[in-house]
């Protein structure tokens, strides 16, 4: 119980932490960062719910009004922004990159958690995030799926160093990946 | 990083923090249910009044604060205008930028230690339903205390790196910062049980 409460308390701060490394611009005001790594990390590590519990600290984190978002943004001030939705949907992603890290036991540790942020982190994230982003842009849904295409580079790499991560802590701290414990 | 409450007490200041975090809901609530210009601009110029008790040199900065959402302003107006929908694109920029500055202005305004013993009070009638409040305010703490020490390891990290190559560390921090974070957590977790934490 104790053990629970702290890990999600612990990779709510990781996430948060994330955010202020400096952050990599691919096109002007696409702004690769870090955190959505941390939130597909939380989901491989932690497992399904207890990663998604984690992202929810993080996101009351942000209600309550601490800038941790990269570049300084609250839950507040990116309510009305094509970014709420990718945040709202961070939860979600989490548990689906737990649940099919925890289902796809056939592959090795390392593929399972690279393929699952994919499925969470990118497809599922995806869903949520673009139709959101349409309709607070006011603009349709192909629109705007066109410009997310520029996250998906960046993205791709993120679901792989996820994966290489889950792998290396695997084996650095055994039993500490709890959606294979 | 995290502590931008300005220093001056103001009579925002006073205002409770919980009416502040039903304020801000509300705010959000509102800006979603116009979709008028001239409202919502008006809605904007109010916001700007607020930020007047803080001060001239608070409410000269505004403008300022407000620049961070440049890209998302000329990416998304600059598309409104090639696309003939004006009108929408200006909905859409006016209600970002009076979000955000209603933000700021609480952030300014509210130490965060009120805001989480707001939340508790606010979430104590869901404790019926089974919503374990004092687990999640526990950790909200937790998280927040967290948050200095696992960055203070991750610039230890990066100077210990420095020391010792002349490339740049970059990802190779990932591994090291998650593995601090998770033995913090261990740590954490051994000092909760002992004091009996979550009986």
């Amino acid at each position: 119980m104790e053990r629970s409460l702290a890990h999600i308390a612990l990779f709510a701060a990781l996430i948060s932490v994330l955010g202020f490394l400096p952050r990599i611009d691919m096109v002007a005001g696409v702004p690769i960062t870090f955190q959505s790594f941390g939130v597909m990390l939380a989901g491989a590590v932690l497992g399904a719910r207890k990663g998604a519990l984690a992202v929810l600290v993080f996101i009351g984190l942000l209600a309550l009004g601490l800038p941790l978002l990269s570049g300084g943004a609250n839950l507040w001030s990116v309510l009305y922004t094509p970014r709420i939705g990718y945040v709202l949907g961070f939860p979600v992603a989490a548990y689906v990159t737990g649940w099919l890290t925890q289902r796809l036991t056939a592959l090795p540790l390392t593929f399972a958690a690279g393929v699952a942020a994919v499925g969470g982190g990118m497809i599922v994230l995806y869903t949520i995030g673009i139709p959101v982003a349409a309709y607070m842009n006011d603009l349709t849904l192909a629109e705007t799926a066109a410009g997310a295409v520029a996250f998906l580079p960046g993205d791709m790499i993120k679901a792989i160093a996820t994966g290489l991560v889950t792998g290396q802590l695997a084996r650095m701290r055994p039993g500490v990946v709890q959606s294979r414990a | 990083m995290l502590t931008l409450t300005l220093p001056v007490e103001t009579a925002l200041h006073r205002v409770s923090a919980a009416a502040k975090l039903a304020g801000i809901a509300g705010l959000g609530v509102i800006l979603g249910l116009t979709a008028d210009p001239v409202l919502l601009a008006a809605v904007f110029a109010g916001l700007w009044l607020a930020y007047l008790p803080l001060g001239p040199v608070e409410a000269a900065r505004l403008p300022r604060r407000l620049w961070l959402l440049w890209p998302f302003v000329l990416v998304i107006g600059g598309w409104h205008l090639v696309r003939g929908t004006p009108e929408a694109g200006l909905v859409v920029i006016l209600r970002m930028l009076t979000m955000f500055g209603a933000a700021t202005l609480m952030l300014l305004t509210t130490r965060f230690d009120a805001l989480l013993a707001a939340f508790s009070s606010l979430l104590r009638p869901l404790e019926r339903l089974g919503l374990p409040v004092n687990r999640i305010a526990l950790a909200l703490a937790m998280a927040v205390r967290f948050i200095p020490v696992l960055t203070q390891r991750a610039s230890d990290l990066a100077e210990a790196w420095r020391a010792r190559s002349a490339r740049k560390a970059r990802h190779r921090l990932l591994v090291p910062l998650a593995i601090a974070a998770l033995d913090e957590a261990d740590h954490a977790a051994e000092a909760l049980r002992a004091r009996s934490a979550l009986v």
